[in-house]
């Protein structure tokens, strides 16, 4: 079917079918041109080649773009070679593969096209292999296409969008045929079929092409407001007096998307550019006139001193103006009056409104998905920032959260996870199985320090929560500076394995990397051991009645000491796990854990101390509610982390118990 | 046996107060400028830093060592304070340079071209050329005096009202008022701040108007200044502790619920106390940000603060003059360490350099402190003194 089809075309477009030995003839006709061939004269040739059949042509194209062509010097022949012996070679027939004769190695020559003739080779080769009997040869042409598609491929697809068999191919030739219309097309009918078609494509490709229809020219002006109506207007725009930046356009471009503005003064130019006002000198030109005629230190009598107000400058410039034969000074009042008899506006470089105005349609309501999947975008990056701050606060909701305890070197068990993690895997080069390692050997590490943190210092303190932070705070800086003095002041890797690399691809304005949907897993994860060992484990309810209330603990055979020490120990240990995972997506520095700490007692504290369900609340309600300051403003995250701080203070003071209070005895400890 | 004590602290505080002028008038007489130039400006102007960070150690030491309040947030206070006036500072400097600029071929400057040039000059580095609204009074230096006061205890003030109105007390407040150095730390970071972001204000060493005294000469005077302020706010905390007043906050510090139900209004005397220590501290930073020359947002960062807290516990809290020992000796003694002067000690396998081991032995005798010797340096001192006698 495929051939017939072929063939019913070369009958039809070229008139007659030329024979291979009629291209055989045209080459050597032409030989010249191929031989000594430069990026100028290869354009003509390759038009020229154009009849003859595609699949010869395209053979031979391949073979001259590879430099696999050689030339007989005498006659000038073009021919492919092979050996015969060191010093003879065969002279082969490029289409029929037939030995043509021997010849010594010095009579043939290779023919070397340069890179420029290469490329327009390689365009022209397009032309042929997108009707290749070969399906690779049609997937290269049609992706070669994808880059940029020239006015003159839309026929070219045109036919390859019929004679095209493999149904994965047609969708991306019909693609590229769609936007070869709306660029190239001539057909308005057709260019708003396509447009119809393309309503319900969000991809980038496709907004791209649109928004290419609905290119503008650069600001015109006209003085007759008739000269307007043949035209397909994108925006007739009126010269304003801007004066600085003040408050209320501040808050206006917050909320709003500024719209082009014109400016007097540059609409004062376009103007004058296109012949219809007078030339005007500007503040700064005539400063430049007043200095230069200084003398002795005034200006037509006058001190220069006196001239430190733009009112005496212009008085003084308009009397040396009529002295001197200049053009006087206007003010932008006045030259807005001027500007009122012009008209500035903005034409589509389209012509017809209908596609336009059709363009726009379409685009509005493909944006209008697009908005969906941003806010979906919002939502999950919401939740990836929910669950880093769960990550970095998940320990402390035990140390601090349950036992009260403020740990300022909470952080510094965070960065000892990260150091482990990094440790391991400079001794284990598999990722995988090092991150399987790193984890539980973080959680011994961090819980032994825990523990001799306990031990030493917090056991001490815990009748006096202000001294536990500044002794834990001396920790900090301690434990801060030795890994500043065992592990250097750079960051050091932790690098995540190869399966969490790239991210989901759900469309072209939605995707999640693997590496945020495992943080998020992990921190799941947490919450539930977590939960699972403070509810339904011994030592969890042991931690639970020491908390609440140690002597009674103590009268019941609960060893308060052993336990106030596993509890710390526990919290610790999480926190150092909970380093491992965050090492991976950041840079491991001695200051890592310092980074995390404070938003990680924000986010025990508005959660709510005392539940582990808190936390969870707490970290949400601050990741989601920074994506969502952010969103107004993405350029700045420093000033989104201002507001949300100030938004907790304020917070607080209406739940100074945080989101999920505790009810009953337990709530009044403290 | 009251009277006995009040006396005796008089007496302490007489004889602390007359160390201070001592001192001052020794250095002056063995500084370069008006004496035999043993020690150089720079040291000068440690020392004179030095006497500032005591005053902000004694508004700590009054904050936390007497009414309880574990405030991470008064370095804050005290870098606002270096703001307010590095703005007049570099201000009025910029303007000088900006008029001394043109020659005679060119006109004088109109208030807008001023404007914009200074603006240029000073905002730059963080590609703006506007001079922002908090700028408006930069060119007056007495409105900018007003500023340092009125800042920080505006800010203060509207913390602790609502801090303390809901009772927010103890680690929670203490974390309450790291955020709050925090979010003002990230604010000043931002390059739209209008305070020039972490570039921060510089040259804030040349004083203007000042320019035919040398720095040898300005470092003298500001080492007055610091210590004229040192006795100044020493004789102020030490009347408010004297006072009957004093002794309510104290109350406050150890029982504030019985002091509560005894009809005082605890809010009010907590919030004058909060208040006052951070005007006080804003007042020190005004005096030591000159000294240091350039102020950034990073000297503001919630570490500082605790820092600050750490030198009034090494010190001993609940004795001024414990604050003012630990603040002098510790900051002192850090810039010692860790600007690589110190000799390093050789064990034969390991050589500890001082540079990388000082933080560490810091925080480790720092916990030491807090564990064994509530008092600090002044009460191990005491005890000892009690133990010869």
């Amino acid at each position: 079917m495929k051939y017939l089809l072929i063939i019913l075309f070369s009958l039809l477009s070229f008139n007659s079918a030329f024979s291979e030995e009629n291209f055989d003839n045209f080459l050597f006709k032409n030989s010249k041109l191929i031989i000594n061939s430069s990026s100028k004269t290869v354009g003509t040739f390759l038009e020229k080649i154009n009849v003859y059949d595609q699949n010869t042509v395209s053979r031979f194209l391949n073979l001259w773009k590879n430099k696999k062509l050689f030339y007989i010097k005498e006659t000038k022949k073009i021919v492919l070679i092979s050996k015969f012996d060191n010093k003879t070679y065969y002279a082969i027939d490029i289409f029929s593969n037939a030995k043509i004769g021997k010849k010594k190695k010095k009579d043939f020559k290779k023919i070397k096209p340069n890179s420029g003739v290469r490329a327009k080779i390689a365009t022209a080769l397009v032309n042929f292999q997108i009707f290749s009997n070969d399906k690779n040869k049609r997937i290269n042409s049609i992706n070669a296409l994808e880059k940029k598609i020239l006015p003159e491929h839309l026929k070219l697809l045109r036919k390859a969008f019929l004679l095209e068999e493999d149904d994965r191919l047609k969708i991306k030739i019909k693609k590229l045929l769609q936007f070869a219309i709306l660029q190239h097309g001539t057909d308005d009918k057709e260019k708003i079929k396509v447009l119809n078609e393309l309503m319900t494509n969000t991809s980038i490709e496709v907004r791209a092409v649109l928004s290419k229809l609905l290119r503008t020219s650069e600001i015109k002006v006209t003085r007759n407001i008739e000269d307007l109506n043949n035209l397909n207007i994108a925006q007739i725009i009126k010269p304003e007096v801007i004066s600085k930046k003040q408050f209320d356009e501040v808050i206006k471009s917050f909320f709003y998307k500024e719209k082009l503005k014109l400016s007097v003064i540059d609409a004062y130019k376009i103007a004058q550019k296109n012949g219809f006002l007078d030339k005007r000198v500007s503040l700064n030109e005539l400063k430049i006139i007043l200095e230069n005629n200084i003398v002795d230190n005034k200006i037509l009598g006058i001190d220069i001193k006196e001239f430190n107000e733009n009112s005496k400058r212009i008085e003084v410039y308009n009397k040396l103006a009529k002295i001197k034969n200049l053009n006087i000074y206007r003010d932008e009042t006045e030259l807005l009056n001027d500007l009122k008899q012009l008209h500035f506006y903005k034409i589509y470089i389209e012509k017809n409104k209908y596609i336009t105005n059709k363009t726009k349609q379409v685009l509005d309501s493909i944006n209008f998905k697009v908005k969906f999947y941003k806010y979906l975008d919002l939502f999950i990056d919401g939740l990836s920032l929910s669950s880093i701050y769960f990550l970095g606060a998940i320990g402390l909701a035990i140390t601090f959260g349950v036992m009260r305890v403020i740990n300022m070197a909470h952080g510094e068990f965070i960065m000892m996870g990260a150091y482990t993690g990094y440790v391991v895997q400079s001794y284990i080069t598999n990722h995988t199985l090092s991150l399987i390692i790193a984890f539980p050997l973080a959680f011994i590490i961090t819980f032994i320090a825990g523990v001799i943190m306990e031990r030493l210092v917090i056991k001490h303190l815990y009748k006096n929560p202000l001294d536990t932070l500044l002794a834990t705070f001396g920790i900090s800086i301690a434990l801060q500076q030795l890994a500043k003095n065992i592990f250097g002041t750079q960051a050091r890797p932790l690098t995540s394995p190869s399966w969490l690399d790239g991210s989901l691809i759900i469309n072209d304005d939605l995707s999640i990397s693997y590496i945020r949907i495992a943080i998020f897993v992990l921190g799941v994860l947490f919450f539930l051991i977590l939960l699972f060992v403070m509810k339904k484990t011994r030592f969890g309810l042991e931690t639970r009645s020491v908390t609440q209330n140690p002597v009674m603990a103590s009268n019941m055979g609960v060893n308060t000491e052993k336990i106030n020490m596993l509890t710390f120990g526990f919290g610790s240990g999480i926190a150092g796990v909970a380093g491992v995972a965050i090492g991976l997506f950041s840079k491991v520095t001695s200051e890592l854990g310092s980074e995390y700490i404070v938003q990680s007692f924000m986010t025990v504290v508005v959660g709510g101390v005392g539940s582990i369900w808190g936390t969870l609340a707490g970290a949400s309600l601050i990741g989601f509610l920074q994506k969502f300051i952010e969103w107004f403003n993405p350029s700045n995250t420093l000033a989104a982390q201002t507001y949300m701080i100030i938004f907790i203070i304020l917070f607080i003071q209406f739940r100074p118990r945080g989101l999920i209070a505790l009810k009953g005895r337990a709530a009044n400890d403290n | 046996m009251i009277t006995d004590m009040n006396k005796s602290i008089k007496k302490h505080s007489l004889i602390f107060l007359i160390t201070i002028f001592l001192f001052t008038l020794l250095v002056t007489f063995l500084s370069e400028p008006f004496g035999i130039n043993f020690i150089s400006t720079s040291f000068v102007k440690v020392l004179g830093k030095t006497l500032c960070l005591c005053i902000a150690a004694i508004a700590m030491d009054v904050v936390w060592g007497y009414c309880g309040i574990l405030s991470l947030g008064h370095f804050a206070f005290f870098g606002l304070g270096g703001y307010m006036i590095g703005m007049w500072l570099m201000y009025e400097r910029t303007s000088i340079i900006v008029l001394n600029s043109l020659d005679d071929s060119q006109l004088p400057f109109t208030e807008i071209e001023l404007q914009e040039a200074i603006g240029n000059q000073i905002f730059g580095v963080v590609g703006g050329t506007e001079i922002p609204l908090i700028w408006t009074f930069a060119d007056n230096l007495y409105f900018q005096i007003i500023f340092v006061i009125l800042i920080p205890g505006l800010i203060a003030f509207i913390f602790g009202w609502l801090a303390f109105r809901s009772r927010v007390t103890g680690v929670y407040l203490s974390i309450l008022t790291q955020a709050m150095t925090l979010a003002l730390s990230l604010y000043l970071f931002q390059n739209d701040s209008g305070l020039r972001g972490n570039n921060g204000l510089s040259g804030l060493q040349n004083i203007p108007h000042l320019e035919n005294l040398s720095q040898s000469t300005i470092s003298i005077l500001f080492l007055w200044l610091s210590s004229i302020g040192l006795i100044f706010s020493f004789v102020i905390f030490n009347y408010i502790i004297q006072s009957k007043f004093g002794s309510v906050i104290t109350a406050i510090r150890d029982n504030e619920t019985r002091l509560r139900f005894f009809g005082y209004n605890v809010e009010i005397y907590k919030l004058f106390i909060f208040v006052i220590t951070a005007i006080i501290t804003g007042l020190a930073g005004a005096i030591y940000y000159p000294q240091a020359g350039i102020i950034n947002p990073a000297e503001i960062a919630p570490i500082a603060s605790i820092y600050l807290a750490v030198w009034v516990a090494i010190g001993g809290r609940g004795k001024l003059y414990g604050a003012i020992l630990g603040a002098a000796s510790v900051s002192l003694l850090s810039s010692w360490f860790t600007g690589g002067n110190a000799p390093n000690i050789p064990l034969g396998f390991f050589t500890i350099e001082w540079v990388n081991w000082w933080t560490v032995f810091l925080g480790i005798g720092f916990v030491a402190i807090t564990i064994f010797s509530k008092g600090g340096l002044i009460g191990m001192l005491n005890t000892l003194l009690v133990k010869i006698k």
